[in-house]
């Protein structure tokens, strides 16, 4: 079951509604709406899972419905149409008093304006979800000093919110929402205001929290690189709409529309892709089965230049080269370990290209891809990590 | 127009109240309950000599309304001068008038308010009210309170309650309206109920417009005061008042400058009070 199943969900802000939904249903487009009604549309008939322990990012640019989406999730706004089930539970269907259990308990919000309140001292102001779910005065302390120190802000418990720049009231917002520890983390534009480098501490602070609680996170955000770095999927919106959603590599490989594709163009893409992206099958030598003699006909074969040599398992041993190989030959020995080099340039499948660059520039041989064991899985080359960062379609292992 | 028959208006209205009059069994225990407090207010006072209270009252403006030496000192020398001039007991009989009037007015006037700021018809409709109760002459409410209450302190007050009561309204409701929306969906994204969001998050954002119309509200019941001494309610205002029969131009400066010297106090003190810093 998903954590999050959102169905046909609108909203549409503005006097009448219904004749709105009308047109929308006629296909017509959200200014069209807006001069025909005066209605504006927020959300537009959007359908999407999040599952549990993934974190799930929504893009898209200013006004095309990200707050009211997220805010439709926990209620904060009533639908016009359609439905959101939290752990199979119909919101809609909800009293007051359920969705408050809810929201104490299952999600909590960080908000893009931080939304603190600035006669509550930061410590009081983190506390709040803990006092709303009725925690004791010691407890509620402990714990909210906790996520203060989280988001590295452990010393300004006593402090009020315009006493903090801007960034660090941001983190405050996060704070309280980490505190009221629920599954779901419902963030909108959580990073915004935090500089590049508290940003990407911030960032690896959350995928790090996430690998040790594995909550639900619904991540908004306008930074594309920032949506790639976290994103387990990634969703794209335009005027209430979602465009595309798909995995990070899904949304660069292959845009569903000219929107999404201007929007993915110019970003980094090494730091996107990982080697099992780019990998080829590898050519191997299995040692104590093939000879100098075969090493050579493979190469040739092949159009390489070096070798890798793995055990029958696969089991990375190292790598040999034409040269000494041929020399070899010429000597009539068989003994293929004589010209074995252990050091070679090795990587696991996750390692991002960016990574990948130095390993190939530095030395003319393919980068090994090895899993946990120490077993060869492919082999990059030159060729394709170019191929890829140029933006063309790289064939996996084929 | 001359043979157009006039509405009987006035008619309709001496018969309401002729019927409302009827209705001894509220207006007795009111007046009961209302005379009370007044006299609570001056029991209270009368507790301390005339010099400790002076104190007290130094003591509270330089206490709430920023330490200000300047004032504290212009408070004392007021204070020292009414006392001097002979109005001390009429000061407090204006104390305790207003101070009920206020009280009432707060407990009636922030609920009113709070109420108001929680649907768009009820503030569509107490609004014109409000309008209609500030733009009366004051002197009219005499004429009811008289009807209602009789002659003394206690109409006085309610006239002073009628007047002065729509600011702690009208901010009430202003205050809690302008609370920020991503601060209301903050308590509301966490759980909070509507107690909880009024009492964590509504009234302490909406604590100092509040207050400001509570220092209005104090500030117009005491410039009833002389108007109110016209049916009785005695104290500063009616030695404003007998001044005005005798055509006495020193005794009424004197007792007007009584009613400046409290109003500075009462107001200096309700602004600091509104805008004393958190915690
Ligand atoms: N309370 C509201 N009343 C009327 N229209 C609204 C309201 N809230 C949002 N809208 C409209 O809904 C649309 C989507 O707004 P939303 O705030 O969800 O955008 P967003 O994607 O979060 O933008 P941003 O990136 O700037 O935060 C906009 O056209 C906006 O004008
Ligand atoms: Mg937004």
């Amino acid at each position: 079951m998903a954590k999050i199943q959102v169905e046909d969900l609108t909203k549409v802000f503005g006097k009448r509604p219904s004749r709105a939904i009308k047109l929308l249903e006629q296909g017509k487009s959200k200014d069209e709406i807006l001069e025909e009604t005066g209605c504006t549309v927020g959300v537009n008939r959007t359908s999407f899972s999040v599952e549990a322990g993934e974190i799930f990012v929504i893009m898209g640019l200013s006004g095309s419905g990200k707050s009211t989406l997220v805010r439709l999730l926990n209620r904060l706004i009533d639908p016009t149409e359609g439905s959101v089930w939290v752990d199979g539970d119909d919101l809609a269907r909800m009293d007051d008093k359920g969705l408050r259990k809810i929201r104490r308990e299952k999600m909590s919000m960080v908000f893009q304006q931080f939304g603190l309140f600035p006669f509550r001292t930061i410590l009081d102001n983190v506390a709040y979800g803990l006092e709303i779910q009725g925690l004791e005065e010691e407890e509620k302390k402990k714990k909210a000093d906790e996520a203060l120190q989280l988001v590295g802000l452990g010393g300004y418990g006593n402090m009020y919110p315009d006493e903090l720049s801007g960034g660090m009231q941001q983190r405050v917002g996060l704070a309280r929402a980490l505190a009221a520890d629920t599954d779901i983390l419902l963030m909108d534009e959580a990073f915004s205001a935090l500089d590049p480098l508290i940003r990407k501490e911030m960032q690896d602070e959350l995928l790090e929290l996430q690998g040790r609680m594995k909550k639900t996170i619904v991540f908004i955000t306008h930074d594309l690189d920032e949506a790639l770095r976290l994103g387990d999927r990634i969703t794209i919106m335009k005027d209430g709409r979602i465009v595309q959603i798909g995995t990070p590599e899904d949304i660069l490989q292959h845009p569903a529309d000219d929107y999404v594709a201007k929007f993915v163009e110019d970003v980094d893409r090494s730091k996107v892709f990982t080697a099992e992206a780019v990998m080829k099958r590898p050519e191997v030598l299995t040692i104590d089965k093939d000879g100098p003699r075969v090493a050579l006909q493979r190469m040739k074969k092949e159009g390489i230049s070096s070798l890798y040599v793995t055990n029958k398992d696969r089991t990375l041993l190292g790598i040999v080269h034409a040269d000494e190989v041929s020399d070899l030959v010429e000597q009539g020995s068989e003994d293929i370990r004589s010209v074995l080099h252990e050091d070679v340039p090795t990587v696991q499948k996750d390692t991002v290209v960016k990574e990948m660059i130095e390993l190939l520039t530095y030395k003319n041989t393919p980068v090994a891809v090895i899993d946990e064991e120490n077993k060869i899985v492919g082999i990059v080359v030159r060729g394709s990590v170019m191929a890829l960062l140029s933006g063309k379609e790289v064939s996996a292992v084929e | 127009m001359s043979n157009i028959t006039p509405l009987p208006l006035a008619d309709w209205i001496d018969a309401f109240v002729e019927w409302l009059t009827q209705a001894e069994f509220i207006f007795g225990p009111l007046t009961d309950f209302i005379g009370y407090l007044i006299s609570g207010f001056e029991w209270f006072f009368g507790i301390f000599p005339p010099w400790l209270l002076l104190l007290i009252m130094v003591g509270l403006t330089f206490w709430f309304a920023g330490r200000k030496i300047g004032l504290t000192v212009f408070v004392l020398l007021g204070l020292l001068l009414i006392w001097n001039l002979g109005y001390w007991e009429d000061m407090v009989l204006t104390l305790a008038i207003v101070l009920t009037a206020g009280v009432i007015s707060i407990v009636i006037g922030v609920p009113m308010g709070i109420w108001m700021s929680r649907s768009s018809a009820v503030e569509g409709a107490i609004k014109p009210v409000l309008d209609f109760m500030q733009t009366m002459p004051a002197f009219v409410y005499l004429i009811p309170a008289v009807a209602f209450f009789g002659i003394g302190m206690v109409p006085g007050v309610v006239a002073s309650v009628i007047f002065a009561m729509p600011p702690t309204i009208r901010f009430t409701n202003l205050g809690i309206r302008q609370v920020p929306t991503e601060i209301i969906e903050a308590s509301e994204a966490f759980g909070s109920t509507g107690n909880q969001k009024l009492f964590k998050v509504q009234l302490p954002m909406a604590k100092t417009t509040i207050m400001a119309g509570i220092n209005q509200t104090i500030m117009l019941a005491l410039s009833m005061v002389v108007i109110a001494s016209m049916i009785g309610a005695d104290g500063l205002g009616t030695a404003v008042y007998f001044a005005v029969g005798r055509n006495d131009v020193g005794g009424g400066f004197e007792a007007g400058l009584a009613i400046v010297i409290v109003a500075i106090i009462l107001d200096r003190l309700t602004q600091g009070i509104g805008a004393s810093k958190r915690k």
